[in-house]
């Protein structure tokens, strides 16, 4: 029996340009890439393929120096146009121009009865050769899955709380046969369940509510309710040791499809969201799709920022990006690069969100407003002095000053001690959007992370 | 505007690395970013949006929560003037009286501190934090009304130095500045700051007949073996000022004091401001006014003879300064204890603290001031089991 967990703290940040459930007609996108700055804990990934080199969905691009074994694939067919390389040569990214038809690689195709009884290593092989292992993420640390390790458990997260998520429910509409494949697949390598992770509004989607062979567990609450470093810390926590893995619901119906149809489908539903976007709805492309065509007449305004993900967690990818390998949503704000006239002391206006009702930020009366929020930072960087609001945002049974100070001190007893191994950025970054005194939480976070990952 | 942003963008370079003031950019960037928030914008990485609270706003809303105090301070000022020396005064003379006192020794601490402040960021190289717009005004509201002023710049340039700047400036100091100021022209200057100082009389003045300083405080410590307090208090002043130290004159905060700590009243504004914003610690508040009233009520049943101790508990809420330091000096987030559940046993060890001083210890009449600098050192060893028993949960959970 899964559990039902209901969580009292945390905030949703409500913001304008929320997608329309409907599907836009553009044409595919031209470019697709992939960027191993996408993943972590990879160490000198090294591409094998050259610039001109022709490639079909599910051929490998890129493998790191230390997992030789995980096969970073082409997400469609097409041919390579680039591989960047930043300083030390380090690589960036591979960028492939799409054919207009995309063309599988075939890997081998089980019938349900024969995935029953198929053997680990061989959905192992399956997975790391074609690209759907990226999709597993280990915890602690937040790197891709170690194929050698058994997790004691691993952790789907069926919704989504941050701002402007797209809805679970429409995204994987009808994939209810994929995605209980991908689950009886994964069930296989770890020693202990796979738990589904659902809200407990979302009965409407029976993609995750109807799966068997999964703990179901319902939460509610606000974000980061949906972050799966929230859910593992209430229904299986991570102790000193411990590995669990987490996955995406399409990285699920990727493995699904694997087994089921013998290709690497890399197709997505990705949402435009924003309120600088004049249509925000949703579009069918690929992962690590170029932004260009789905913002193409689009736009409001042009001084905007275009983030792949959320506006928590993101990242700035500017007007010609690509979409990131986990991201199935882009948002569109305004830019923030202006001074404000006595700007920290005017009474709010409409563009003024807070979780703090300090003087003159009033956006607690209206609760359900939606704000139209650009990224300028709204103060300086100062040193810590507010107390007691990190722990308001953060449902979990960690102190975030307590871990964030130990990870400044670079005490890395400490930082176990306190929990380093039940969070990873996306987790805390209520905590850095509500700090008074502005720090990256986020980035510091990562640092200790790597700091105790390499001890 | 335009033209102050244009004059701002137009000195910029000189205080950037490579102009000729580089020096001074950190006092420069003070200026600028109280002049206008700064255009700056989210990494590319992390948040991309901000909350749109930062530190100075944080800070001027504790200023806005004391504004009740202040104001009321200096009508009181007036008030007590009045009443010691048996004329009556108009409400705009009171509050004349108190604006005279009261606003050089406010541009006396502001001056001095956000001076050393300007000198401190320049020499170590660090920005210029808003700390001490909230520290510049406590410590004038702790100040008895005819201070000196050079005490004021003496003690405020004490607690700016060696409270804060040498633990490394805001955030990182141990106890409470204001407090520290305050703390120093007790040890330093006793017989300025005690006994019958809280009533400013004027130059030449002289008292009505009968008219006695002493504070409640002073009143109740000094009540005889088997006598009431209350009776004392009611008694008090009857010749001059007949009901001054009533429960609800002591409530209502006319009676003599430090210029803003007299009235529970305007504290508890304050401390409902502080609240609904989010911005103090309401269970520090809820603690320290808990602890003292039940340590008042133990006191209650083990006093026997001594008329301190049978004091109604209720009075030590409404007597000497322990709202004002509940509100205001207690919830100092950097001294305080940092953990949620640390925060109520802070709270609650003031306030019973509190209560202890000024009823056991002849030599300090008024104890919220020690009872809060005592535990500023023991908010880390509080914090310090709360942040032990969050590990032991994980450790024992790692081991089930």
């Amino acid at each position: 029996m899964g559990k039902n967990i209901r969580l009292s703290k945390g905030f949703d940040i409500n913001l304008a340009g929320k997608a329309a459930p409907k599907i836009a007609d553009v044409e595919l996108a031209e470019t697709f890439v992939v960027k191993p700055t996408d993943f972590h804990g990879l160490y000198m990934p090294k591409p094998v393929v050259t610039e001109g080199d022709t490639v079909k969905a599910g051929t490998p691009l890129f493998h790191a120096k230390n997992h030789e074994d995980i096969q970073f694939t082409s997400p469609v067919s097409g041919e390579v146009v680039e591989v960047k390389r930043g300083e030390k040569r380090k690589l960036l990214e591979i960028k492939i121009l799409a054919d207009r038809q995309v063309e599988h690689v075939n890997f081998k195709k089980y019938s349900l009865s024969e995935m029953a009884s198929l053997p680990v290593a061989e959905i192992k092989e399956q997975m790391l050769k074609s690209g759907v292992w990226a999709n597993l993420v280990h915890r602690p640390f937040g790197i891709v899955a170690e194929p050698t390790v058994v997790p004691k458990s691993i952790h789907i997260s069926g919704f989504d709380t941050a701002p402007l998520a797209p809805d679970y429910s429409f995204l994987f509409r009808a994939q209810d046969q994929f995605f209980q494949a991908g689950v009886d697949v994964l069930k296989k390598l770890t020693s202990g369940a796979v738990h589904v992770n659902i809200h407990t509004q979302s009965d409407l989607s029976t993609v995750f509510s109807q799966v068997k062979g999964a703990e179901v567990n319902k939460f509610t609450g606000k974000h980061p309710a949906g972050c799966v470093g929230v859910q593992i810390h209430h229904v299986d926590p991570i102790n000193k040791g411990d590995v669990v893995w987490t996955i995406s619901p399409l990285g699920v119906i990727q493995v699904g499809k694997l087994f089921l149809q013998g290709i690497y489908d890399a197709s997505r539903l990705v949402a435009v969201t924003g309120s600088e976007v004049k249509n925000p709805q949703y579009y069918r492309t690929y992962t690590g799709a170029s932004v260009k065509k789905f913002l193409s007449n689009n736009l409001k305004q042009e001084n905007v920022r275009v983030i792949s993900g959320n506006v928590l967690t993101g990242a700035s990818i500017g007007k010609d990006g690509h979409l990131g390998f986990f991201d199935n949503q882009l948002t569109v704000i305004p830019e923030g690069d202006y001074h404000e006239f006595l700007g920290w002391i005017t009474p709010s206006n409409k563009s003024k969100l807070s979780f703090h009702r300090a003087f003159g930020l009033l956006s607690f009366l209206t609760p359900s407003k939606e704000y139209v929020l650009d990224s300028n930072t709204h103060g300086e960087e100062r040193a810590f002095v507010q107390t007691g609001v990190f722990e308001q945002v953060l449902p979990m049974d960690v102190l975030p000053t307590q871990l964030l100070k130990s990870i400044l001190a670079e005490d890395i007893d400490e930082m176990e001690a306190l929990g380093i191994y039940e969070v990873i950025e996306e987790d805390l970054a209520l905590c850095e959007f509500v700090d008074v005194s502005k720090h990256n939480v986020q980035e510091i976070l990562r640092d200790g992370i790597e700091l105790v990952r390499n001890s | 505007m335009k033209f102050l942003r244009k004059t701002l963008d137009g000195v910029k370079p000189n205080f950037e690395k490579g102009g000729k003031w580089e020096k001074m950019y950190f006092a420069f960037e003070a200026i600028e970013t109280f002049l206008f928030a700064p255009n700056t914008t989210t990494a590319a990485k992390g948040v991309q949006v901000r909350d749109a609270v930062d530190l100075k706003r944080l800070m001027m809303t504790v200023i806005i929560a004391m504004v009740p105090c202040l104001l009321f301070g200096m009508w009181n000022i007036g008030h007590q003037h009045f009443l010691a020396i048996g004329q009556t005064g108009t409400l705009g003379e009171k509050f004349w009286i108190g604006i005279v006192q009261t606003l050089p020794i406010i541009v006396v601490s502001y001056g001095v501190g956000l001076g050393i402040e300007f000198v401190f960021a320049t020499i170590r190289r660090h920005p210029v934090n808003e700390g001490f717009l909230v520290t510049g005004m406590l410590i004038p509201l702790v100040m008895p009304p005819d201070v000196p002023l050079w005490q004021v710049a003496v003690a405020t340039a004490f607690a700016v130095v060696i409270g804060k700047e040498a633990f490394g400036g805001t955030g990182m100091n141990v106890v409470n500045i204001a407090l520290t100021a305050r703390a120093f022209l007790y040890f330093a200057y006793p017989t300025d700051i005690s006994g019958e100082v809280w009533t400013y009389l004027g130059e030449g003045a002289t008292a009505v007949a009968g008219y006695s300083g002493a504070t409640p405080l002073a009143v109740a410590a000094a009540a005889a073996k088997g006598t009431q307090v209350v009776n004392e208090f009611n008694s008090f002043g009857s010749t001059w000022a007949p009901g001054i130290y009533s429960f609800q004159s002591l409530f209502l905060g006319t009676q003599p004091g430090s210029i803003g700590e007299t009235s529970t009243l305007m504290c508890l504004i304050g401390a409902l401001i502080l609240i609904v914003t989010g911005t103090g610690s309401w269970k520090i508040i809820v603690g320290v006014f808990g602890g003292a009233y039940g340590m008042g009520l133990l006191l209650n049943i083990l006093a026997g003879n001594n008329a301190f101790m049978a004091m109604p508990a209720y009075y030590h809420l409404v007597i000497g300064g322990l709202a004002f330091g509940a509100v205001f000096m207690a919830t100092d987030p950097v001294t305080a204890a940092q953990t949620e559940t640390g925060k109520w046993f802070y709270g609650i060890l003031i306030g019973m603290f509190t209560v202890l001083i000024r009823v056991f210890n002849p030599a300090y009449p008024e104890g919220i001031m020690l009872a809060i600098l005592l535990m500023n050192v023991f908010a880390p060893l509080i914090d310090y089991f709360v942040v032990s028993a969050n590990k032991n949960r994980r450790l024992k959970r790692a081991t089930v």
